[in-house]
C-alpha cells in the first residue's frame, strides 16, 4: 500500500487522539439486549456451556486463591471480572484454532474441556502435570486442546502467534491463531513486531487485548497516552474493534466476525476488550496499595457473570435452582481434585534433564548420575525425590 | 564436485533443504528478491515463491518470535539475522523462548525445526557493530545448539544437518571468509554430524582448538610452528554446543598441551569453558597451563582491528610459550 499522496500547505498536525474508537456493546447489566444491537447466533446449549465455564472459572479461582492463602499452593492468578472475555472468545472459535494466551485465560481452557484434574495436576506440579513440574502454577498447556503452553515472559507469545498463523495459512488449514495479552503487554516491543508482521504478511491471526485497567499496579493511564490499544492496529494497517469485555454477547459476536476475516481473508484483526481486573494481579499482589474500593465496587456492579445470568434468565434458559446446583457441584469437584493432585508423587528425577534437547546429551546424563549419587548419600535432605522415590 | 565459495555453499544447502522439504521456509531482512545483503538466499524466492522465501519488516525480535511460532506449528523456519551484532533484540525470543519451548511444555510443543543463520566475526573493517562473535552468550543457555563452519564444504553439510536437527540451532557464518574461502563441494545432498569436532591435522606436541574463520589463522600458526620443529594437532570444534569433549580430551591426553583461540573477548568466552573442562579431565596429563588466545576485553575496534585480532603471530607465540613452559 502506498502512503497517501495528498499534500497540504499549512503545517497541520494530526492529534494523537484523532482516532477515538467506540465500544461495541450488546447487553445491558440487567440482561436486556440494547435495542438495535447486533446479537450473535448462540443457541441454548452453547450459551449454557459458556455460562458453566464462566462459573467454573470463578469458583476455581476462589478455591485456588484460598488454597494459596492456606499455603497449599505456591502461587495463583485469578481472572475474576474477565470471564466473559476469556470464555467468550474461545466460544467463537473452532476447536482446532490455536490459542496462545498470556496467563489469565483459564476460562478458555475450561471451555475447551480441560478437566479439573488437569488444572490441578499443573497447579501442583505432580507426576501427571503435562509440564512435568517445571513451571510455576497457572502455566497450563494442552496439545489436544490446541492451547500453547503458557510462558512467563510477557508478550513473547504475540509474534509467535503471527508465525504460527503463517504456518496454518501455508498448510492450507481453515484455521486461525488467537493470541491474548493484557494492555500492559501491549507496551512490549513484541506487540509492535507482531502486529506489523501480521499486517504485512497477511496472516490469519487475531490479537485479543484484555484491557483490564492495570498491569500489576500500573494503571492504563500510566501505560499509554493513546486512546487505548485499539487504534494502534489501524496504524499498522489492520482492522480493529473495541468491545465491552464484560458483555459475553459482544465478545462472541466480535470474535466470530474477527475469525471470519482471519480465516477467509487472511486478514489479521485486533480486538480490544474493555474490562477490569477485579482481583489482585496475582496471589503475591495487594491492590489495596494502589487503588480504592469505590473503583472496584463500580466494576463489581458490572460483573460479567451476573450480566450473562440475567440474560439467560430472560431467555428462560436458566433458573435459580440450576444456578444453585451448578455452584454446589463445582465446589466439591474442585476440592476433591485438589486433594487427589496433592497426594500424587513429584515428577521423576529424570524430568530434570529430559526435553532440554530431543535427547539428553552425554554431559547431562553425567550430571544426572552425579546427582543420583549425591541424593543417595543424603536422602532425607531431598524430600521431593526422597532419595530415590521420585526416580520413576 | 563443484567449486564454491562459502556463500554459494550456504545458498546451495538452502536450495536443497527447500527442495527436499516443502515445510522449509527462509525469511529475514532483505532475504527475498535481493537474496540477502550477502546474497546467501539468492534465487530462492524465484524458485520457491514468495510464501516460502520473503522479506520481513526490520525487527529482529519479531523475526525470531515469528520463527518460534512457525516452528511450533510444524514448519521448518530458517531465519536470517542480517549481522550477529543485531541478534540481541531477539535475545529474549532465543534464550527464553526457543531454548525452553520443549522443556517448559513437557515436550507438548517444541521449536526443534528452527534454524537461525547469522554472519559473525571481524576482519572486515566492520568496527563495533559488524564484527562481534556472540556465541558465548547463547552457549550459557541450555536448549540451543550452536554451530560454526570453517569452509564451504563444512558449511553445506553442517547447515543441512542444522536445518534437519530436531532442536533449535544457531548457525554462525564466518563472514570474513564468505567469498575468500573457496573449495570443492559435492553437489548432492549430504550432512555432517553436529556435536563432533574434526581433527584437521594430527600432531604430537600441542593441541590447537578453534572454530569458524579462526581455523585458517590457527592453521597458519601451526605451519609456522612446524618450521620450528613443533608438531601441532589442529582441531575444529565445529559445534560449540554440545561440544565434543571426548575428541578434545583424547587429543590433550596425547599432546599434554592445549591452546584455544576465538575472536570474542577473553572474559566469559567459550575458551574458558573448554579450559575448565579439559583441566578437569586431563589434569595429570598437562605439561603446561591451558592457554587462551582471544580478542581483548574491549568492544571490537575499527582502525586497530589488526592489533585486536587473535592472529597467527599471537597464536604462534602462545605455542612457543606453552611448549617451553
Amino acid at each position: 500500500m502506498d502512503t497517501q499522496e495528498r499534500t497540504i500547505n499549512t503545517p497541520d498536525f494530526t492529534a494523537g487522539d484523532a482516532l477515538q474508537i467506540a465500544t461495541y456493546q450488546v447487553l445491558a447489566q440487567d440482561g436486556t439486549v440494547i435495542p438495535g444491537a447486533v446479537v450473535p447466533e448462540l443457541d441454548e446449549a452453547q450459551a449454557l456451556k459458556i455460562y458453566r465455564a464462566m462459573v467454573f472459572t470463578r469458583v476455581l479461582d476462589e478455591r485456588m486463591l484460598a488454597a494459596q492463602r492456606q499455603g497449599r499452593l505456591s502461587f495463583y492468578l485469578q481472572s475474576t471480572g474477565e470471564e466473559a472475555t476469556t470464555v467468550g472468545f474461545a466460544a467463537a472459535l473452532d476447536d482446532s484454532d490455536m490459542i496462545m494466551a498470556q496467563y489469565r485465560e483459564q476460562g478458555a481452557l475450561a471451555y475447551r474441556g480441560f478437566s479439573v484434574e488437569q488444572f490441578m495436576n499443573q497447579l501442583f506440579g505432580n507426576d501427571l502435570d503435562y509440564g512435568k513440574g517445571r513451571q510455576m502454577p497457572i502455566h497450563y498447556g494442552s496439545k489436544d486442546l490446541h492451547y500453547m503452553t503458557i510462558s512467563s515472559p510477557l508478550a513473547t507469545q504475540i509474534p509467535q502467534a503471527t508465525g504460527y498463523a503463517y504456518g496454518q495459512k501455508l498448510a492450507g488449514n481453515k484455521a486461525c491463531t488467537v493470541t491474548v495479552f493484557g494492555e500492559g503487554a501491549a507496551s512490549e516491543g513484541d506487540f509492535h513486531a507482531a502486529l506489523n508482521m501480521a499486517a504485512v504478511l497477511k496472516v490469519p491471526v487475531i490479537f485479543l487485548c484484555r484491557n483490564n485497567g492495570y498491569a500489576i499496579s500500573t494503571p492504563s493511564s500510566e501505560q499509554f497516552a493513546s486512546d487505548g490499544v485499539a487504534p494502534r492496529a489501524v496504524g499498522y494497517g489492520m482492522k480493529s474493534i473495541r468491545i465491552d469485555g464484560n458483555d459475553v454477547l459482544a465478545v462472541v459476536k466480535a470474535m466470530q466476525k474477527a475469525r471470519k476475516l482471519a480465516v477467509e481473508q487472511n486478514e489479521p484483526v485486533l480486538v480490544e476488550a474493555m474490562s477490569y481486573r477485579l482481583a489482585a494481579h496475582s496471589s503475591s499482589d495487594d491492590p489495596s496499595g494502589y487503588r480504592n474500593k469505590a473503583e472496584e465496587d463500580k466494576w463489581r456492579a458490572k460483573d460479567p457473570i451476573l450480566r450473562m445470568k440475567n440474560w439467560l434468565l430472560k431467555q428462560a434458559w436458566w433458573d435459580e435452582a440450576q444456578e444453585k446446583q451448578l455452584y454446589e457441584s463445582i465446589r466439591p469437584q474442585v476440592l476433591e481434585a485438589m486433594k487427589r493432585a496433592q497426594q500424587r508423587p513429584s515428577p521423576p528425577l529424570e524430568a530434570l534433564i529430559t526435553d532440554v534437547y530431543d535427547r539428553p546429551p552425554a554431559q547431562l546424563e553425567a550430571q544426572l548420575e552425579a546427582l543420583r549419587s549425591h541424593l543417595d548419600k543424603y536422602p532425607e535432605a531431598y524430600p521431593k525425590s526422597a532419595g530415590g522415590a521420585a526416580r520413576g | 564436485m563443484a567449486n564454491m565459495n562459502l556463500l554459494q555453499a550456504i545458498n546451495n544447502a538452502l536450495d536443497i533443504a527447500m527442495a527436499s522439504n516443502d515445510k522449509v521456509i527462509c525469511f529475514g531482512e532483505d532475504v527475498g528478491v535481493f537474496g540477502g545483503v550477502f546474497r546467501a538466499t539468492s534465487h530462492l524466492q524465484e524458485k520457491y515463491g514468495r510464501d516460502r522465501c520473503f522479506n520481513t519488516p526490520l525487527v529482529e525480535q519479531g523475526i525470531i518470535g515469528f520463527a518460534n511460532g512457525l516452528a511450533a506449528q510444524g514448519s521448518v523456519p530458517v531465519a536470517e539475522i542480517q549481522f550477529a551484532d543485531y541478534i540481541f533484540p531477539a535475545f529474549d525470543q532465543i534464550v527464553n523462548e526457543a531454548a525452553k519451548f520443549r522443556y517448559r511444555s513437557g515436550n507438548l510443543f517444541n521449536v526443534g525445526g528452527l534454524t537461525i543463520r547469522t554472519p559473525y566475526g571481524g576482519g572486515i573493517a566492520g568496527g563495533l557493530y559488524h564484527s562481534q562473535s556472540p556465541e558465548a552468550y547463547f552457549a550459557h543457555t541450555p536448549g540451543l545448539k550452536i554451530v560454526v563452519p570453517r569452509n564451504p564444504h563444512q558449511a553445506k553439510g553442517l547447515l543441512l544437518a542444522s536445518i534437519r536437527d530436531p532442536n533449535p540451532v544457531l548457525f554462525f557464518e564466518p563472514k570474513r571468509i564468505y567469498r575468500a574461502s573457496v573449495g570443492e563441494v559435492p553437489e548432492e545432498d549430504y550432512e555432517l554430524p553436529l556435536g563432533q569436532a574434526e581433527i584437521l591435522q594430527e600432531g604430537e606436541d600441542i593441541s590447537l582448538l578453534a572454530w569458524g574463520a579462526q581455523m585458517e589463522t590457527v592453521e597458519k600458526a601451526a605451519a609456522m610452528a612446524q618450521k620450528e620443529g613443533i608438531s601441532c594437532e589442529v582441531i575444529d570444534l565445529r559445534t560449540i554446543v554440545p561440544w565434543d569433549i571426548e575428541t578434545v580430551t583424547r587429543s590433550v591426553m596425547k599432546t599434554g598441551r592445549l591452546i584455544v583461540s576465538h575472536e570474542a573477548p577473553l572474559t566469559g568466552g567459550f575458551a574458558g569453558e573448554i579450559a575448565a573442562t579439559i583441566q578437569e579431565r586431563c589434569f595429570l596429563y598437562l605439561e603446561s597451563p591451558i592457554a587462551r588466545v582471544t580478542g581483548l576485553d574491549t568492544p571490537f575496534p575499527l582502525v586497530l582491528e589488526k592489533e585486536y585480532m587473535p592472529d597467527h603471530l599471537k597464536i604462534f607465540e602462545a605455542i612457543k610459550q606453552s611448549v617451553n613452559f
